[in-house]
């Protein structure tokens, strides 16, 4: 099917919206825009970061989410008790697939689950006493723990239960941080203050603890990789291609990160973020306080890792810039291999996308360089800042969908039909049953690296491997195959 | 009153932040930009203005300060 016109996209939306009772349909139609590149705000075509509609089935999650299981969660040293009941931790363990180096159980914890398990009377009577009694077993049991960080559940803030109080008496007993964090599920409308909490718990928590400390020799080359969670190894591949250039990682904030790098990070140049969402508060603060300066960067598809790295190389001296064109010249057999062999196969495939923060737009350009195009993409839980930086990256005329329901989301794709979908693993079923192609993009779909240029391989060959897949073709039973073909078969018997 | 964050954007250009409504925007014109004087009232690109109480200019930026909506956009 051709691209849709404007009228007809603008139709599309109407049509869907037509379901909806009055109110709710006044309230999801500002959710829903055309993109329009001449547009420099985002706010005039769409609206985001707002109370999704009850009874509609939103994709979004919640501040706990946000805090234990993107930010702080990837930290591998440290042990992050779920504070409260047992289903929040258990059910969200090791999901996101956040690689690290180390032996779990013994110096490093990222996939297993530490819960201070409410019952009844700890709602009653108040968890404070149970969470000390956890803290003094944990330190106990795993020695080798750099710290601890309490991350609360919803009936921490209802109860009302001092988890700051007992994280200082803690500390103090065990003599390591321990860090409170008042990620209350229920706080916000989505993940993403959850991020913003976390921010602000390593900003009051985690900075300026070390600051006396001048065992760290600076270089003039240390940077800092801001809002990489290591999915599927993404960090590595992006870490090796800084290095090559002479560049000096001195923090992976946070897959594969440490505490000890946490502390580090005020030393850096150069603050590199990748996911301007769930860290850009962070990087902010610390361009006031310590004036080192935050540099968003785009590690998807060879034509934004090249753009990427001579940004980088620009804010260095030439000795970076020479190597970072030899790193460039040095993939680029590599890159052109990879087009030559995916993109005839890929070519004119349109994808739609619906993922969390940042991806919807950091993704398009690797889409891109495959010769596929995307024709619609949303966020869960974006603000107006990210719509800003959307516009320019889409075509005009395509699809924006902010928070979108299960309804539009289907109803979209039914009309739009694009060869391949980008979304979660809520969405992954429903789809490959409707007979098109899915690709889980928050999890790589157990696959990955796919930042930097070995993921742009992988990245390639994973597409390809979705969309040419020969099951696609036997989604019809022979006996409902139009009659022609099955007199072929017949006669072929 | 809201707490802000002004910044020096890629062109050398004031970009303001405010935190609390993700709102990044920049700053079209400032009242007063002398090294002694500084603040007033900036009208940003989206239309919006806000008021800072006059003061000397900050040693450097970023700068969080508190500022007052005059008329938004919107």
């Amino acid at each position: 099917m051709s691209n849709l016109t404007r009228e007809e996209t603008e139709a599309l939306i109407a049509e869907v919206l037509e379901v909806y009772p009055d109110k709710a349909k006044k309230d999801r139609a500002k959710h829903l825009a055309v993109n329009d590149q001449s547009i420099e705000q985002s706010k005039k075509c769409i609206t985001s970061n707002r109370k999704s509609l009850p009874g509609v089935m939103t994709i979004r999650g919640c501040a706990y989410a946000g805090s234990r299981g993107v930010v702080w969660g990837p930290i591998k040293d440290m042990i992050h008790i779920s504070h409260g009941p047992v289903g929040c931790g258990q059910y969200s363990r090791a999901g996101r697939r956040n690689y690290y180096i180390g032996t779990t159980g013994v110096n490093t914890f990222v996939t297993m689950n530490f819960t201070s398990d409410f019952q009844e009377k700890d709602i009653v009577f108040g968890g404070d006493k149970k969470l000390a009694k956890i803290i003094t077993e944990i330190e106990e049991l795993f020695p080798l723990v750099k710290g601890i960080s309490v991350q609360s559940e919803c009936p921490i803030g209802l109860i009302g239960d001092d988890i700051e109080a007992v994280s200082k008496k803690a500390s103090a007993a065990i003599n390591k941080p321990v860090v409170p964090v008042r990620c209350e599920g229920f706080r916000g409308v989505s993940q993403s203050l959850g991020h913003h909490i976390a921010n602000d718990a390593i900003r009051d928590w985690v900075l300026d603890v070390k600051k006396e400390d001048t065992s760290f020799v600076p270089s003039p080359y240390d940077v800092t990789v801001i809002g990489d969670y290591n999915i599927g190894g993404d960090a590595w591949s992006s870490r090796i291609l800084l290095e090559e250039m002479g560049l000096r990682v001195i923090a992976q904030w946070s897959g594969d990160g440490s505490l000890a790098e946490m502390e580090l990070t005020p030393k850096a140049k150069l603050n590199l973020l990748h996911c301007y969402r769930s860290m850009n508060y962070i990087s902010r603060h610390m361009e006031e306080k310590y004036g080192i300066p935050w540099m968003e960067y785009n590690f998807f598809g060879p034509t934004k890792i090249a753009e990427s790295l001579r940004k980088i190389a620009a804010f260095f001296d030439e000795s970076i810039q020479k190597k970072c064109e030899e790193v460039i010249a040095k993939y680029q057999p590599m890159v052109d291999a990879v087009v030559a062999k995916y993109k005839p196969r890929l070519t004119g495939k349109r994808v739609m996308l619906y993922v969390g923060g940042l991806r919807p737009r950091h993704v398009i350009g690797s889409y891109e360089d495959l010769g596929m195009e995307v024709v619609g993409t949303g966020y869960e839980f974006a603000h107006g800042d990210d719509y800003d930086r959307t516009i320019k990256e889409m075509g005009n005329a395509t699809l924006l969908y902010d928070d979108v329901t299960g309804f539009e989301f289907e109803e979209f794709v039914k009309k739009v039909k694009p060869d391949l979908i980008g979304s979660g693993i809520k969405e992954k079923y429903i789809f490959q049953k409707m007979g098109i192609p899915f690709r889980q993009m928050h999890s790589w779909d157990y696959s990955g690296p796919y930042h930097g240029y070995d993921g742009f391989a992988i990245f390639a060959r994973d597409m390809d491997m979705t969309l040419n897949n020969p099951c696609w073709n036997k989604l019809i039973p022979p006996w409902k195959k139009p009659a022609a073909e099955g007199e072929d078969m017949a006669k072929a018997a | 009153m809201a707490n802000i964050m002004i910044r020096r954007g890629d062109k050398g250009e004031y970009v303001f932040y405010l935190p609390k409504r993700d709102l990044e925007d920049t700053i079209v014109s400032m009242e007063f930009d002398t090294p002694e004087k500084w603040g007033g009232e900036i009208k940003l690109n989206n239309g919006g203005s806000y008021f800072i109480e006059p003061q000397t200019a900050p040693e450097r930026l970023p700068y969080s300060v508190r500022a007052k909506r005059l008329d938004a956009a919107e």
